[in-house]
């Protein structure tokens, strides 16, 4: 049990006094290596400020926010900017990669950015392509994949260099369903590695493939599903839903 | 109804006796409904009753098979040829409970909505697992268990909205009382009812 990522009753808001707007009130979170969560809520409840936070890309108002052991209040932008490119990556709805660049080379863009030797970037951008399933797509332009594909560009762009923690908003938003499963399949299996994932979503389906759930509410964590939940036994007890489920006796 | 036909529709393909066709149907629906031998004994009593299959003799061991008629052959077709028709939909409790709390102030609609959602998320998590456990071949369970997936994402939506619909209900009778204390405090001159034909409910958006 190692948590790599901690929000510890985080607050962001914004403005003061009467008129001052909380995003995000006293919200703990902590993520183990290898689990994925899965955040829900209305629009305006806080999922994509929250991901902000635990990436470093916004800073809390209140609370504290660690990563790998880290924590980030109190560093500067060039160091907060090393952190997440060194710990962690995002992956969002429309993708954001280059198209004047390869396939091979915008996922070695991180490590390059962070002043890595090229060959030694492309070596890996080249592992993380194998690890997403497309290493043949490598010298393809960006224009030249789907959609489904040029997700899995930016999951190998997110998770390049053995970075712990993949933060994702809506990463399924712009594909249809079969190729969004296949996407939560790659997810689920890059967190069966060991990679901690956060997904913000508003699809029941995704969430489905999380270990947990959380969901907020007017910036509020205020409730959370957990698959391991010892309650789950009794649940279906009185359930009709079909028995091979939830009992490994009744095999085919 | 569906047992009575699927009975018939594995007997369409040859003749069976009552343990095989509980193990044929099982096996084909992903052992997701698995049936008891007493029901498939019944229902082929009943079938029999029907002049839709005709007992052979006993074989050595004292199995009784079982052979489809020309009329049963008929009904397969006509079940296969038509739409399952839900003349009645089964009594749905969740609609009912979520119906009844909208209209009771005193219960706090949003938390209910917030333990059945957290409920469908946890069903889906259990089925989302089942599926990937499974054999990527077996068709059947994977269609048994992607309906079940689909009914609970279609709940979960279905929640989303009650939520919704019954928060727009709450802003629309706090912007009536509002109304109604605005006109208490200065009474405005109420404007002839043929210019306003729509009750209130249909004016609003949505």
């Amino acid at each position: 049990m190692s948590i790599v990522l901690e929000l510890d009753n985080v607050t962001r808001s914004y403005g003061s006094g009467p008129t001052t707007v909380h995003a995000l009130r006293e919200v703990s979170l902590s993520v183990e290596r290898g689990e994925f969560v899965a955040v829900m809520g209305p629009s305006g409840s806080g999922k994509s400020t929250l991901l902000a936070l635990a990436g470093g890309l916004d800073q809390p108002t209140g609370g504290g926010v660690g990563v790998a052991g880290t924590e980030l209040k109190g560093r500067t932008r060039d160091e907060l900017a090393r952190i997440r490119r060194r710990m962690l990556g995002f992956v969002f709805q429309d993708f954001n990669l280059v198209p004047t660049l390869t396939v091979l080379e915008n996922v070695a863009l991180p490590l390059e950015l962070d002043d890595a030797r090229t060959a030694d970037a492309l070596q890996q951008a080249r592992h993380a392509l194998e690890r997403v399933g497309i290493a043949e797509l490598a010298d393809r332009g960006i224009d030249q994949v789907s959609g489904g594909q040029r997700q899995r560009v930016a999951i190998a762009r997110a998770i390049i260099g053995d970075r712990r923690i993949l933060l994702a908003d809506e990463p399924t938003g712009a594909l249809d369903t079969s190729t969004g499963d296949q996407i939560m399949a790659l997810l689920r299996q890059l967190a069966d590695e060991g990679v901690a994932v956060v997904m913000v979503t508003h699809e029941a389906r995704h969430a489905g493939w999380a270990d947990r759930v959380i969901f907020l509410r007017d910036g509020r964590l205020v409730d959370e599903s957990r698959s391991d939940d010892p309650t789950v036994l009794l649940r279906h007890s009185n359930s009709r839903v079909p028995r091979r489920i939830f009992d490994p006796d009744v095999e085919a | 109804m569906s047992i009575r036909q699927s009975l018939l529709a594995l007997l369409s393909e040859q003749p069976r006796h009552g343990y095989e066709l509980k193990a044929e149907f099982d096996r084909r629906t992903g052992h997701s409904w698995p049936l008891n031998i007493g029901q498939v004994y019944s229902t082929l009593e009943r079938l029999e009753r029907d002049g839709l299959v005709v007992r052979g003799d006993e074989d050595d061991d004292g199995r009784v098979v079982h052979s489809i008629t020309t009329d049963g052959r008929r009904e397969v077709q006509a079940w296969f040829a038509n739409p399952v028709v839900l003349d009645n939909p089964p009594r749905n409790e969740l609609a009912i409970k979520i119906a009844i709390a909208s209209s009771m102030p005193a219960v706090d609609l949003t938390a209910l909505v917030q333990v059945q959602r957290r409920a469908s998320i946890a069903t889906l998590q259990d089925y989302t697992r089942a599926r990937r456990a499974a054999d990527p071949d077996d068709l059947a369970w994977h269609l048994v268990i992607e309906s079940m997936i689909h009914q609970t994402e279609a709940e979960v939506r279905w929640l989303d909205h009650c939520e919704n619909a019954a928060l727009r209900a709450s802003h629309r009778a706090r912007a009536a009382r509002t109304a109604r204390a605005a006109a208490a405090v200065e009474p405005q001159p109420t404007p002839p009812a043929t210019t306003n034909p729509l009750p209130a409910s249909q004016k609003s958006p949505r």
